[in-house]
């Protein structure tokens, strides 16, 4: 990237709130319905018709801004938004323009290391459109379907301050974001059902200079590495325009993920107008005192104070904490396994931490699994910590347990019966297997005795395999050195 | 307050409304007589009244989250009140809102 430029970047996500029923009717929100069967005559836009307010969704958005820090307007109201697109058939979104639910929130990310503070400018709720259909597989259709099932779910607009100063920052802010959203089960967040989108808007400006340069509006971004590849492209073509003495202009623009750029989108309508105004067939919202206490009274642990826990708690490092807290099933995993295990033994949640980040992660990555879908059991994990710690196997086996138990699902204890792989620590037994080692190898044991001490790890090699890895590692180095030294 | 016949033709475009010369012209007068009695409305001072966003008293008019399915023969009647279908979707004319 280009020193001579700084970025500037606001996001604006739409999130779908998590109820069972749309926001001013009772038709149901499922997705995988069959097309036009959740619709009713209040969400396609029939004459006479009255929306009637989700008290639901209210609370569920009332929650996501209590968890951004956000000051809630006790009062608020909707607002009618015009504009004619055949995915809306009133002809108008129910939206809020003043009074919003809530103001002035903000939000923690962390970007190599660096934590920033992101504002959060509003938060409002509104009704989704429908979806169209303009190609049926690689048939061009002539004219578009409309499906209105989508039609009046409730989404709440998540609109930040122009905080973020790289594309890095904003996938941080919406993994952030959407990490919390989860936390607190406000929003499935996901991005393949279109259930978590962000449109951004982006300007440059010469570093140093007060003012914001011209924004450009970036939309159809559908995945998170999606939008920092969009706003990373964004970024280039306008230091590009202003390098060759252009002037970049205010439109919108949408990201083509096969081509890797964005292009304009030119439309025939008047600039943005919408021409707002309260809507007369819903009266406004007055939130009382025990409505927003009894909703903060039910917030769970949020991320940022989990990790401080999972610190203090169990001592691991800022880096692992941050991995764990990523997502909550991940942490849900992790606490799982460390209650498992503390019930065997002690000291066994930082082991557990490394892992769970370096070995189960890796290998559901490879499998492409979640860590829900995980084939090791959390609980399962923890025993087999616990099995390491109290000695039981060594480190070494536990590997070839771990193998087992991801290709199997089965617990440690029975792979460990089944292949017979407890850990030899009979000192007698170890001894023998030494004594054994070295008759064998009296070349090495010359060369120790002539002072390459180096030269008795390939001994222990030869006791490892000869007791297929069973035998206590520390405990063969310990009594090989008293019979070397004999 | 002046209205012009060019904000006419905006406002006209942007409902997608179309009219007459002679309609756009008396429309010109009634508009700005329309927006010179609200002129007259400011007068009023209402420093110390709360702004009201609606003209009923009630608030908070809202329902519980339950699942309520339309009946096939609502659906049905929702489809007729279309100007056409194709399978289990509305048909409408084509719109894109990108061009290359
Ligand atoms: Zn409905």
């Amino acid at each position: 990237m280009n020193n001579k430029y700084e970025v500037v970047i606001g996001l604006e996500v739409h999130s779908q709130i998590k109820t069972e029923t749309k926001v001013f009717c009772n038709c149901s929100t499922d997705f995988h319905s069959q097309p036009n069967t959740n619709i009713c005559p209040v969400c396609t836009g029939q004459p006479g018709v009255l929306p009637v307010l989700n008290k639901k969704a209210v609370e569920l958005l009332v929650k996501t801004a209590i968890a951004l820090d956000c000051n809630i307007n006790k009062k608020s109201v909707f607002a009618r938004k015009q504009y004619f697109y055949p995915d809306l058939p009133k002809n108008y979104q129910i939206s809020q323009y003043e009074l919003p639910f809530a103001e002035h929130g903000n939000l923690n990310i962390s970007v190599d290391d660096q934590i920033k503070n992101i504002g959060i400018t509003r938060i409002h709720l509104e009704e989704d459109a429908g979806k169209l259909l303009h190609d049926i597989g690689a048939r061009q259709l002539d004219c578009s379907l409309a499906d209105y099932n989508r039609t009046g779910i409730p989404l709440m607009e998540i609109v930040s301050e122009p905080d973020m100063r790289s594309p890095q920052e904003a996938a941080a802010y919406l993994t952030a974001l959407k990490n919390l959203i989860e936390y607190i089960e406000t929003s499935d967040c996901n991005m393949e059902e279109g259930k978590f989108r962000c449109d951004a808007n982006i300007s440059i400006r010469p570093v140093g200079q007060k003012e914001f340069g011209t924004k450009a509006e970036l939309k159809n971004m559908n995945t998170i590495s999606g939008v920092e590849e969009a706003l990373t492209y964004e970024v280039q073509r306008q230091i590009e325009v202003v390098e060759n003495g252009g002037k970049i202009i205010q439109e919108t623009r949408t990201w083509d993920p096969d081509e890797k750029i964005t292009k304009s989108m030119r439309s025939k309508e008047n600039a943005h107008d919408y021409r707002y105004f309260p809507d007369p067939d819903l009266v406004p919202v007055n939130l009382d005192d025990n409505f927003i206490n009894d909703i903060k009274a039910n917030i769970p642990e949020l991320p940022e104070k989990r990790k401080q826990r999972l610190i203090q708690e169990y001592g691991l490092t800022e880096y692992d904490a941050n991995v764990i807290i990523s997502d909550k099933a991940l942490v849900n995993y992790y606490e799982t396994a460390v209650n498992s295990a503390s019930k065997e033994t002690e000291n066994t949640a930082k082991p557990i931490a490394n892992w769970l980040t370096t070995e189960l992660l890796g290998k559901l990555n490879n499998a492409k699994l979640t860590i829900k879908e995980s084939p090791v059991k959390a609980e399962y994990l923890g025993q087999l910590v616990a099995l390491i710690s109290k000695d039981t196997i060594s480190g070494k086996i536990a590997k070839i347990v771990f193998e087992e138990m991801f290709n199997t699902n089965k617990d440690p204890q029975t792979i460990i019966k089944e292949k017979g792989l407890v850990q030899i620590s009979d000192e007698n037994e170890i001894i023998k297997i030494c004594q054994e080692a070295i008759d064998e190898s009296p070349k090495i044991v010359a060369e120790y005795k002539g002072g390459k001490e180096r030269a008795v790890v390939a001994i222990v090699g030869l006791v490892m395999k000869k007791s297929r890895g069973k035998a206590n590692p520390q405990m063969v180095n310990k009594i090989l050195i008293d019979l070397l030294k004999k | 307050m002046e209205i012009s016949k060019k904000d006419v033709d905006y406002v006209a475009s942007l409902a997608r409304l179309e009219f007459s010369e002679k309609d756009k012209e008396s429309l010109t007068q009634q508009l700005d007589s329309i927006l010179d009695y609200i002129e007259k409305i400011k007068e009023v001072d209402t420093s110390k009244i709360a702004p009201t966003s609606h003209g009923a008293t009630g608030q908070n008019v809202w329902r519980e989250d339950t699942v309520v399915k339309s009946s096939q023969s609502t659906i049905d009647a929702l489809f007729k009140n279309a100007p056409d279908k194709e399978g289990d979707f509305f048909k409408v004319k084509k719109v894109m809102d990108t061009e290359e």
